[in-house]
C-alpha cells in the first residue's frame, strides 16, 4: 500500500492535498482496498460548506455503501466528474484520478490536527 | 464484529490466506469474501471457470427405513420424484408459515439421503428435522469432517475432466456421481451450482480438500481459473435471482411469496402444508421481485420500497451493481398490486425516492 508524504491524513480514511486555499480530499489506498470494487461515487454538496468530519458524500462499492467524511471545514469546489463513469479510478489510483472533490478550506488550523503519512500508516498498522 | 478466535476454519482457510484472500468471518466461519477483486472474480466465472470453498454448508445424513417418510414430512419438495443419483432443491416451512432453510436433498439411494443446508442454520436445522423425525429415521451430521467445492463456469466440465474418468458431460442438470475423483474414493460430483454459469460442486471428505482444491487450479490453469470468494459468489446468484436464507427468505418469509411455488408440493402432507396451501387458495399478499434501479443509486438490504408519493409498499432483501449488466440490480418484497412485471416502484436510498422498475427473473437472461 502507499501513502504519499505530501498528503494528510484522517481517521475516516480520507486524504487531502493541500494548493494553497483549496485542498483536493479523496479516500487512502487502505481504505480503497478495504471498500472492494467502487461502483458508485454519490457527492451532491458542491456549493455547499461542509463542517470537519462530517458527511460530504457515499461511496458504493459492489458489497457495501461507505459515507465520505470532510477532513477540514471547507466548501466544496467541485466535485471529480470523471468517476461518473469510472468510478473504480478510486481503486486503481486513489490518489491521483481517484480524487473526490476538490475545496475551499475554510479553516486552515485544522489541518495541523491531520495525521502524516507515518502516523497514519501506525494507526492501520501497515 | 466476531472475535476470530472464535471462528471455524475450513480444510482450506491456511490455503485462502497463503493466497492474500480477503477474510472475513461469515455464519461462525472464517470464510474468503474475496482473492483479486469481487467484478474481475466474477466475470471469470462468467467467461471461464472459478473454484469456490464453500465446506462451510452443513451436511446431514439421513437413513433407514423411515427417511422418506421424515424428509416428506420435513421439506416443501416431492421426495419421491427421486432416485439413486438425483438432486432436489426444497425448503424446511415451519408452522408459521414461514421457512426454517433452503437446501438441497440428494438420493444416494432408496433409503439414504444427504441434506445440504445453510451454514447459518445447521444447529436449527439439525433440532429441527431431529424434533419431527418419529419415523426412526437414523441421522448423521457429517458437516465437520465433508468439504464442499464449487466449480463453476463454462469451461468448468473441461477443467474437472482432467481429474476423473466419471463421465461429466453425461451428469444431468440437478443430477451427481459418487465416484472416484483426483485419486480419491467417493466423492460426490453434483452438476449444480449457485452461479447460473453452469459446472458442478463437489463434496469430499476434508482430508482430501487441499490435494484437490491444488489439482484443480493447475487443471484450470489453461483456462484462466481463479479462486472465487463469497462477494463475488453472493453477486452471481442475485443476476439469476436466486434466494439467500438470510436475506430474501427466512423464518418469517412464505416460500409462496418467496416465488418457491415451484418447490411446494401439495400433492403430499408436509409441515404446515394446509396453511400453506390456503394462502396459495387465497393469494400471496406480498411478493418477492427482482426490480433494476432506473435512477442512480445501489439498494441494498432493508432499505424501504416505496410509491412515488413515498407511500411504503415493501422492503429490499438483496441488492448490488451488477457486475455483468452494468447496472443496480435487486430483489424485495413488494405488495402484489405492485408486482407486475414492469411496474414502477421507487426504492428510498439516503432519504431520496429513487426510481426503479420491477423486472422478470432471472435478471441475466440466457
Amino acid at each position: 500500500m502507499n501513502f504519499p508524504d505530501n498528503l494528510k491524513y484522517t481517521k475516516e480514511h480520507e486524504w487531502i492535498r493541500v494548493e494553497g486555499d483549496t485542498g483536493i480530499v479523496g479516500v487512502t489506498d487502505f481504505a480503497q482496498g478495504e471498500l472492494g470494487d467502487i461502483v458508485y461515487v454519490d457527492i451532491n454538496t458542491v456549493g455547499e460548506s461542509v463542517a470537519k468530519d462530517a458527511v460530504y458524500g457515499t461511496v458504493e462499492a459492489v458489497k457495501t455503501v461507505s459515507d465520505l467524511f470532510m477532513p477540514v471545514d471547507g466548501e466544496v469546489l467541485e466535485v471529480n466528474s470523471a468517476l461518473q463513469d469510472k468510478p473504480d479510478a478510486v481503486n486503481t489510483d486513489p490518489y491521483g484520478e481517484g480524487w473526490m472533490v476538490k475545496i475551499k478550506i475554510t479553516n486552515k488550523s485544522q489541518l495541523d490536527e491531520l495525521m502524516s503519512a507515518d502516523a497514519y500508516k501506525q494507526m492501520i498498522g501497515a | 464484529m466476531e472475535e476470530s478466535t472464535n471462528l471455524k476454519h475450513t480444510a482450506l482457510t491456511a490455503v485462502h490466506q497463503q493466497l492474500g484472500a480477503k477474510m472475513v468471518p461469515f455464519a461462525g466461519y472464517l470464510m474468503p469474501v474475496q482473492y483479486s477483486g469481487i467484478n474481475a472474480e466474477h466475470e471469470t466465472v462468467r467467461n471461464a471457470v472459478g473454484m469456490f470453498d464453500v465446506s462451510h454448508m452443513g451436511e446431514f445424513i439421513v437413513k433407514g427405513d423411515g427417511a422418506v417418510d421424515l424428509l416428506q414430512r420435513v421439506t416443501s419438495n416431492d421426495v419421491s420424484k427421486l432416485s439413486a443419483g438425483k438432486a432436489q432443491y426444497s425448503c424446511l416451512p415451519n408452522e408459521q408459515g414461514g421457512i426454517v432453510d433452503d437446501l438441497i436433498v440428494y438420493c444416494i439411494d432408496e433409503k439414504t439421503f444427504m441434506l445440504v443446508v445453510n451454514a447459518s442454520n445447521i444447529e436449527k436445522d439439525w433440532n429441527w428435522i431431529k424434533k419431527h423425525n418419529s419415523y426412526g429415521a437414523v441421522m448423521e451430521n457429517v458437516s465437520d469432517s465433508m468439504s464442499l467445492l464449487a466449480i463453476q463456469g463454462p469451461k468448468a466440465m473441461q477443467t474437472l475432466q482432467k481429474l476423473t474418468s466419471v463421465k461429466l458431460d453425461e451428469i444431468a442438470y440437478y443430477h451427481f456421481v459418487k465416484g472416484e475423483f483426483d485419486g480419491c474414493a467417493d466423492v460426490i460430483i453434483s452438476n449444480t451450482g449457485y452461479t447460473g454459469a453452469g459446472g458442478f460442486e463437489i463434496y469430499m471428505d476434508n482430508a482430501h480438500a487441499v490435494k484437490i482444491w491444488n489439482d484443480v487450479l493447475k487443471a484450470g490453469e489453461e483456462f484462466g481459473i481463479k479462486p472465487i470468494g463469497l462477494g463475488a459468489r453472493d453477486t452471481l446468484r442475485l443476476e439469476m435471482g436466486f434466494c439467500l436464507y438470510g436475506n430474501d427468505i427466512d423464518d418469517t418469509t412464505s416460500p409462496l411469496e418467496a416465488g418457491l411455488g415451484w418447490i411446494t408440493k401439495f400433492t403430499k402432507d408436509f409441515v404446515n402444508s394446509a396453511a400453506l396451501k390456503a394462502e396459495k387458495e387465497r393469494g400471496v399478499a406480498q411478493k418477492l421481485c427482482g426490480f433494476e434501479m432506473i435512477d442512480r443509486g445501489i439498494s441494498r438490504k432493508d432499505y424501504e420500497i416505496c410509491t412515488a408519493q413515498g407511500e411504503v409498499i415493501g422492503r429490499v432483501t438483496s441488492g448490488t451493481q451488477s457486475p455483468t449488466l452494468g447496472k443496480a440490480i435487486g430483489l424485495g418484497y413488494v405488495k402484489k398490486e405492485y408486482a407486475a412485471e414492469g411496474t414502477e416502484i421507487y426504492v428510498k436510498i439516503r432519504e431520496k425516492l429513487l426510481k426503479a422498475v420491477t423486472v422478470k427473473l432471472p435478471f441475466l437472461k440466457k
